[in-house]
């Protein structure tokens, strides 16, 4: 070998490891180094410079026994540079009294202590900005360039940037404690952060399996996160409700979307394209959950999954059940989105007349004319009614409001069936 | 750290009560002095005089202009101010939220920005 090949070699390694460890321990090594400051910026910089001294330092002495390790040891004097660099400033007594805490942040045996769930908590505190929640998570613990979120949240990267570094500020200036809450705030504050989670996961969803990698992606890490919070908090049903929520949903993907890349509803979908590993792991969560005496709105979403995909691969019309279980999501969440779902299933009992009469008021909520579910919704509905006019037009409004071409498209063929 | 709490309220609503409410109202906030002075929580409080005698002062080019009144025109006014020690934002948010204040206005919590070395 020569030693040309030899370093590129070794350079290749370094890289491999490097991103094997990224992957595994990033979030775990921002959230150690950042719990112990709560500055959640400083401990992203000084890692992000440790990773590029690892690919430096790695090729040429190889790869250390203990890469989490090595890397936290750079990131921790990192941090301590930047802090002392910073001594002159009015800030300067905090200054040594945070090079304390970062020096004592050292893991007394191999394992870094997973302040993971700590550092989410105080990224979905109720004082920051509900808004920014799943992306500042997002970022912190999976570490997504601000360009790939403000993608997925479909915002500029400068403008999402900004909301990033203001909301880490405060976090740090505030003092937000990195602290998972006691047992008595725990369901309220645990709502904060399921629900950023799944905010995340429906930016990703918009287009399940379609040509946008970005968003689709953003789905996977939604998982990922959840994952992590049900393993975290295995006692917690609305935990593990989320991530059952999120495997139906996931499961389902390959049938979404035709081999031609057309959009398949529900209810046209081949059952056995679906992953019925995931849907096993969904239900067998949702069990559990069930068990834990406590019911909530994820449960319940992941629920009305479950039914569907039943009624699906039975042929089992389960319809009144699933009212049923809309009727309590609504008492939860009176939700819009909801009560249009409700509705459509209603129509698979009572008739399209009853749905239309059951579909949410226009006048009592003005961001239904942007909504294009309720429109497509209405469409459907009327379509059954038999007024096929008024059809067309709401399903006119539904194509103009959806992004997505290959919805449009299936939208517009709806709209062409319609009679004359 | 040291936290500002706040107290942002309806000077209409204490002026409307009744002597006996007055009384009972006072007793509340003087209970909670006493309780932040309890866990060595207080740094400084003081309750303000209505917004009738507030001034408000600028300086715009050298001159000086003295206006009647408080900067802000809201319903709800600056009454009063607790100074507290709380080790982070969570628990100043639960005094915040003990303070007789929080029920019957709006706290604005603060974190103090430390000048001083020492």
């Amino acid at each position: 070998m020569t030693p040309v090949e030899g370093h590129i070699e070794g350079d290749e390694q370094a890289r491999s490891t490097a991103d094997a460890v990224a992957r595994r321990s990033y979030g775990k090594l921002v959230a150690f180094l950042a719990s112990r400051t709560g500055d959640v910026a400083s401990a992203e910089d000084a890692l992000s410079e440790a990773f590029a001294s690892a690919l430096t330092t790695w090729p040429s002495n190889g790869c250390p026994a203990n890469p989490e390790g090595w890397l936290l040891t750079v990131a921790r004097r990192k941090m301590i540079d930047h802090i002392r660099g910073q001594r002159h400033t009015p800030t300067g007594s905090e200054g040594l009294e945070t090079i304390a805490d970062v020096m004592s942040a050292t893991p007394s045996g191999e394992e870094i202590p997973d302040e993971r769930l700590a550092m989410i908590f105080a990224c979905a505190h109720p004082a920051i900005d509900p808004g920014i929640r799943a992306p500042i998570i997002l970022q912190a613990v999976l570490g997504l360039d601000a360009a790939r979120i403000a993608s997925a949240f479909l915002t500029s990267p400068a403008a999402m940037g900004k909301r990033l570094v203001r909301a880490k500020a405060k976090i740090l200036e505030a003092g937000i404690p990195f602290r998972v809450p006691a047992r008595d705030e725990l369901p309220a504050r645990l709502e904060a952060v399921l629900e950023a989670i799944y905010a995340a996961f429906t930016e990703g969803w918009t287009d399940p399996g379609g040509a946008d990698v970005i968003r689709r992606d953003l789905s996977e890490e939604a998982i990922y996160l959840s994952r992590l919070v049900a393993a975290l908090l295995p006692e917690e049903p609305e935990a593990l409700g989320l991530l059952a929520l999120f495997l139906h949903a996931d499961a389902r993907r390959p049938a979404r979307r035709s081999k031609t890349g057309e959009f398949v509803p529900l209810a046209e979908q081949d059952p056995t394209l679906w992953n019925s590993q995931q849907i096993a792991e969904a239900e067998s969560l949702l069990h559990r959950a069930s068990t834990l005496g406590s019911i909530g709105r994820f449960q319940l979403e992941a629920a009305l999954q479950s039914a569907h995909v039943h009624r699906c691969r039975t042929g089992v019309q389960n319809w009144a059940l699933v009212i049923q279980l809309y009727d309590a999501l609504f008492a939860l969440v009176q939700s819009p989105v909801v009560a249009i779902n409700r509705a459509l299933a209603l129509s698979e009992v009572h008739g399209p007349a009853a749905a239309l009469n059951a579909m949410p008021d226009l006048a009592a909520d003005r961001r239904l004319a942007q909504y294009q579910p309720y429109w497509a919704a209405r469409a459907e509905l009327l379509t059954r009614s038999g007024a096929h006019a008024e059809a067309r037009q709401a399903y006119q409004i539904a194509v103009t409001l959806e992004p997505n071409s290959a919805v449009r498209r299936f939208l517009e063929a709806r709209m062409s069936a319609l009679p004359a | 750290m040291q936290y500002l709490l706040l107290l942002h309220a309806d000077e209409a609503g204490f002026m409307n009560m009744t002597p006996e409410q007055q009384q009972q109202g006072m007793a509340a906030y003087m209970a909670y002095g006493e309780a932040l002075k309890e866990a060595g929580a207080l740094k400084g409080s003081n309750r303000l005089r209505p917004v009738s005698t507030a001034t408000t002062i600028r300086v715009v080019d050298g001159k000086t202009q003295v206006l009647d009144g408080p900067y802000a025109d809201s319903k709800e006014q600056l009454g009063g101010y607790y100074l507290i020690d709380a080790p982070d934002l969570d628990a100043a948010l639960a005094w915040a939220a003990k303070c007789p204040g929080a029920s019957h206005g709006i706290i604005e919590v603060r974190p103090i920005w430390s000048m001083t070395a020492n």
